[in-house]
């Protein structure tokens, strides 16, 4: 039915989103925008020490207060023994998860959660937290990622065993997990090669910035039934994991998706919502509970900052034989930087023969990471992506020119294993060349940086439903919360199956228990794996249709055709009958047999690799070291853009994204292991005076898993900002930034050790 | 802690309320007032979501006082549109895909209707400054700028005829 | 019969190191209840941590895609993402 784009009337056009009007005029519920009647205030009480053993907590004074209504520590919670299990962006202990949402026996970083209150208002609440009494010793800390690793640092867990070491370890260590994944012969590979080049690049961590804090409001009744209504990227994920943490069934959980303010990956995991419940299963009254700015900075994943060592052999032509990349991945205060898709992205881009890539996940005295965009990818990349500019320089061979000699693609054999099938790099790098941006001149202090990136996408488990109702209309209902646009996505894929127009079908992304299981938002998993799911649901129902037309005609299915919307003969032997349209069919449902739906659960494989090359171009001010964007150009192979303004929504906010962790965004620690900058003046996301428009181009490589060509596109647009931009500033001023962020103060110091100030001249 | 009693003009309609001294203006919209859609995404005054309209000055409501309300005009998200027609920047917010996740979106289109009250032919560069103050992290801000100066656009030609 | 590699060092513990298999099965249930009748545990290692690329596509819990006796399999740490 998909076979040929050309005929589809809906997918690929602009429509306005359903949901847009209550996102416009400030009526769509958000996280915090929701209220139950009798509703307490909850707060959380956070550790000022960056490692400490809590030795008691004393809640007697805040439990006097009045309005407080209970007070909940680690005890409140089921002791979960250590099990790792992959149910949300990446692996999951559950225990680490409990003890991440509330510590126990230790803080392990600043802002970690001890406590937590309620109280009929937040101003009690607030109040209460200064009246809970917690007895610490502090420990001695560690923040950086190399001192985390040396023999001689702070233990953050007595019982963790480095993984992927022979022998197994018999000393508990920092580094939570050793990976490698090896091709070729590398020694052989560097033996081989004519020019050799190493580098070693740093990247901080960075917060997902979600506007939206995290929020939710939930019950409990004295019968053990709960409801959540919270902000996150899964209400699934979120019944899920409270169910775990709580101890209780996960039929007694019912989440209701709020619409949810932007998470990146941040909102793929529970803070809250378990403290909400135990406090409110404790007090007997709903509790709600917000997030601050400064909690969510303090409190809540960013992603890994790393060290990146990258070692590059190539022959005098360009072409690279060996290719060797040593990553160390901060995962926070628990194991699970996503150093894994780290190591396999880094050089997923190009065809290499001899390659050993080496990743190290190490845990110190900061908020646990969390899923953030292509978690891992950028950080590997920047290193790479930045290294083969540094390389194309030594061999005088133009950067696009070297990605294009060395280029994965269809049957190259990536170092991780896999053969690729169905990519689209060496079109990205096509059009890339041929884009007007690369001609464009250039000033003094002027640069232009390229780099690439990939990212994997995946497809997993959807539910969703197709209702056709009384008039003809359709509502679809499906069960992944739509962050960028998504249910529009679902509705035009729906409409374009059935044959109506877009506004004629109204999708809702359900609760818990209004449809089939679905795995979260992430991944850049929705419109390609929900999309499948609605749009067999919308073609399980024609199907249907074509059954009802024809009862009413008394003829053979067969001998049915679904067209624009209408069940037709199917050609002159089928007899001679008018149209039945959809709202005529729907209107006789009940006589011929009841009500037309269809559910459809399906776990959708087949997403397809995401790729991506960006051009930039800078300008440096060599006085202050402020970097200027002046042009940005994302080249992305997208699969088929089934709303192409969200899809460039989503390339232009990945970009950004990407800008700013380029430019500025970092946590910056005090000697104590306190967060300096927990809130937006000092930890400074891009701004609309600091960005240009953001040009996109889209290649359209149709997937041929998905209906309708799609792949995912919301992650690969972060992988290659970050060595543009760097690669930008090398080709403005000559100075090779190595260590993110490339801010002012840093990029004004290399620029005066690059060229010594003349004070003499003055 | 006694209630303090103001008495202020919301979206062109006359208000009355108790809060605390200590309730931001933000507080009282959203908890007293049921005006939910300012939002607090920093509480300091750096991310522009709670943007609001005082006297014609755009001011972040997490950064005044309910009390300072008295006697002052106030206009919220929730006035821009008149009945059933949105304002020109809401309409192309959406034709142009100018939101993602809609969280900073009343903060935006507050600050872009202050802006287009007084001026209609904004530059690119001034709607950008004028817009520094809101924080965005969905959309690289492309797509608001583009609905801003097409809005002043549309509102120029209207003023026009 | 399809060779299946098992990419990257991490699971390689429950294998003593060896890296490749020809293993007689023709879904990714039966490869994996075969690898984990001849290295018991790697099956739940698979099951919960990895990804399974079937001629160079990737597949994730997928027990009843199908392979076939040319068949290249690699077994890689499962994606996630943002």
């Amino acid at each position: 039915m998909a076979s040929s784009y050309d005929t589809l009337k809906v997918v690929g056009t602009r429509p306005i989103r359903p949901d847009g009007v209550d996102k416009v005029i400030g009526r769509a519920a958000f996280g915090a925008d929701m209220v139950m009647p009798g509703m307490l205030w909850g707060k959380v009480k956070r550790s000022p020490h960056a490692h400490a053993r809590i030795k008691s907590i004393n809640a007697d004074k805040a439990l006097k207060l009045p309005g407080v209504k209970a007070v909940v520590t680690a005890a409140d919670f089921p002791s979960i023994p250590s099990e790792e299990a992959f149910v949300g962006e990446g692996p999951m202990n559950f225990r680490d998860l409990s003890r991440n949402c509330m510590a126990q026996d230790k803080a392990l970083y600043d802002g970690h959660a001890v406590a937590a209150v309620a109280a009929t208002s937040s101003a009690i609440a607030e109040e209460a937290l200064d009246l809970i009494e917690v007895e610490y010793e502090v420990l001695p800390h560690v923040i950086d990622v190399e001192a985390a690793m040396a023999d001689d640092a702070p233990l953050l867990h007595d019982d963790l065993f480095t993984q992927g070491v022979e022998p197994k370890p018999t000393r508990p260590s920092n580094i939570a997990k050793k990976i490698g994944f090896n091709k070729g012969d590398i020694a052989a590979g560097f033996k081989e090669a004519e020019v050799v080049i190493e580098r070693r690049y740093t990247t901080q961590p960075v917060h997902q910035g979600y506007i939206e804090p995290h929020a939710c409001v939930v019950s409990v009744a004295t019968d053990g039934q709960c409801t959540i209504f919270s902000s996150s990227q899964g209400q699934f994920m979120v019944r899920a994991y409270c169910a775990k943490l709580l101890g209780t069934d996960i039929a007694n959980i019912r989440a209701i998706p709020s619409e949810i303010g932007g998470g990146f990956g941040g909102k793929t995991l529970v803070y809250l919502e378990p403290l909400a419940l135990a406090l409110s299963k404790k007090a007997g009254r709903p509790v709600k509970m917000v997030m601050n700015r400064e909690e969510v900075f303090r409190g809540t994943g960013p992603t890994s900052g790393g060290v990146i060592e990258v070692k590059l052999g190539a022959k005098r032509d360009g072409h690279i034989v060996a290719a060797q990349l040593v990553l160390k991945y901060q995962a926070g205060a628990f194991p699970g930087s996503p150093v894994g898709p780290g190591c396999m992205c880094g050089f997923a881009m190009y065809d290499l023969p001899n390659v050993s890539i080496t990743g190290y996940d190490v845990v110190s005295n900061r908020p646990k990471v969390a899923a953030y965009r292509a978690p891992g990818a950028p950080i590997s990349s920047f290193g790479v992506e930045s290294c083969l500019d540094e390389l194309a320089r030594e061999l005088r061979i133009d950067p696009l020119k070297l990605r294009e000699l060395n280029a994965a693609k269809d049957g190259t054999k990536t170092a991780h294993g896999p053969t690729f099938v169905n990519v689209g790099y060496v079109q990205t790098l096509e059009a890339a060349k041929n884009h007007p941006h690369m001609q464009q001149k250039l000033g003094p202090n002027q640069g232009r940086g390229i780099a690439s990136g990939f990212w994997f996408n995946i497809g997993g488990e959807s539910s969703a439903g197709c209702f056709i109702n009384e008039d003809g209309t359709a509502t679809i209902v499906e069960g992944c919360p739509d962050i960028g646009g998504s249910r529009a996505g679902m509705a035009m894929m729906a409409a374009e199956v059935l044959g109506i127009p877009y506004d004629r079908v109204r999708p809702v992304v359900g609760d818990t228990a209004s449809v089939g299981f679905n795995f979260l938002t992430g991944g850049s998993r929705v419109t390609f794996a929900t999309g499948m799911a609605v749009t067999q649901a919308a073609e399980k129902v024609v199907v249907e249709l074509k059954r009802r037309a024809a009862m009413i005609w008394d003829i053979s299915p067969d001998a049915v055709e679904w067209k624009d919307g209408m069940a037709v003969p199917a050609g002159a032997n089928a007899g001679n009958f008018d149209p039945l349209s959809l709202a005529d069919i729907a209107l006789k449902a009940g006589r011929t047999g009841g009500p037309i739906s269809a559910e459809v659960s399906i776990n959708a494989q087949g997403a397809g690799p995401g790729f991506a090359t960006h051009i930039c171009d800078v300008e440096v001010d060599p006085e202050t070291g402020r970097v200027k964007i002046l042009r940005y150009t994302a080249v992305q192979d997208v699969g088929r853009a089934i709303h192409p303004a969200y899809v460039e929504g989503q390339i232009q906010g990945g970009v950004a994204q990407g800008i700013g962790w380029a430019l500025n965004e970092e946590y910056i620690y005090d000697r104590n292991g306190r967060l300096d900058n927990p809130g937006f003046l000092d930890y400074r996301i891009p701004v609309a005076s600091d960005m240009p428009m953001l040009e996109t181009v889209m290649v359209e490589v149709p997937n041929p898993r998905h209906p309708f060509g799609a792949k995912g596109v919301g992650e690969v647009p972060i992988v290659p900002p970050m060595a543009a931009v760097a690669n930008a500033i090398a080709d403005a001023v000559g100075t090779r930034m190595r260590d993110l962020p490339m801010s002012p103060p840093k990029l004004r110091a290399a620029l005066d050790e690059q060229n010594p100030p003349r004070m003499a001249a003055e | 802690m006694s209630k303090h009693h103001v008495t202020t003009t919301i979206n062109g309609e006359p208000m009355e309320y108790l809060c605390e001294a200590q309730q931001t203006m933000l507080d009282v919209l959203r908890d007293e007032l049921g005006l939910t859609g300012s939002k607090e995404g920093c509480s300091s005054g750096d991310c522009g979501a709670c943007t609001i309209i005082v006297d014609g000055n755009i001011t972040c409501s997490c950064l005044m006082l309910g009390v300072e309300a008295e006697g002052r005009k106030i206009e919220t998200i929730e006035g821009i549109a008149q009945g059933d027609r949105l304002h020109p920047v809401q309409q192309k917010f959406l034709e142009h895909a100018a939101l993602q996740c809609g969280f900073c979106t009343p903060g935006f289109i507050v600050a872009a209707k202050a802006l287009l009250d007084t001026t209609l032919n904004p530059t690119e560069e001034e709607a950008r400054y004028w817009l520094a103050g809101n924080l965005c992290r969905c959309t690289g801000y492309d797509k608001i700028i583009r609905a801003v100066l097409d809005a002043a656009a549309v509102m120029r030609a209207e003023a026009g005829r | 019969m399809p060779h299946v590699v098992i990419s990257g060092t991490a699971a390689r513990r429950f294998t003593g190191g060896a890296s490749e298999f020809d293993v007689e099965a023709d879904t990714v249930h039966r490869m994996i209840r075969e690898l984990d009748r001849r290295f018991p545990g790697l099956g739940q290692q698979i099951d919960e941590g990895m990804a399974v690329a079937i001629d160079g596509e990737i597949y994730q819990d997928a027990y009843m895609e199908k392979l076939s006796p040319d068949s290249e399999v690699y077994l890689i740490p499962k994606i996630g993402g943002g």
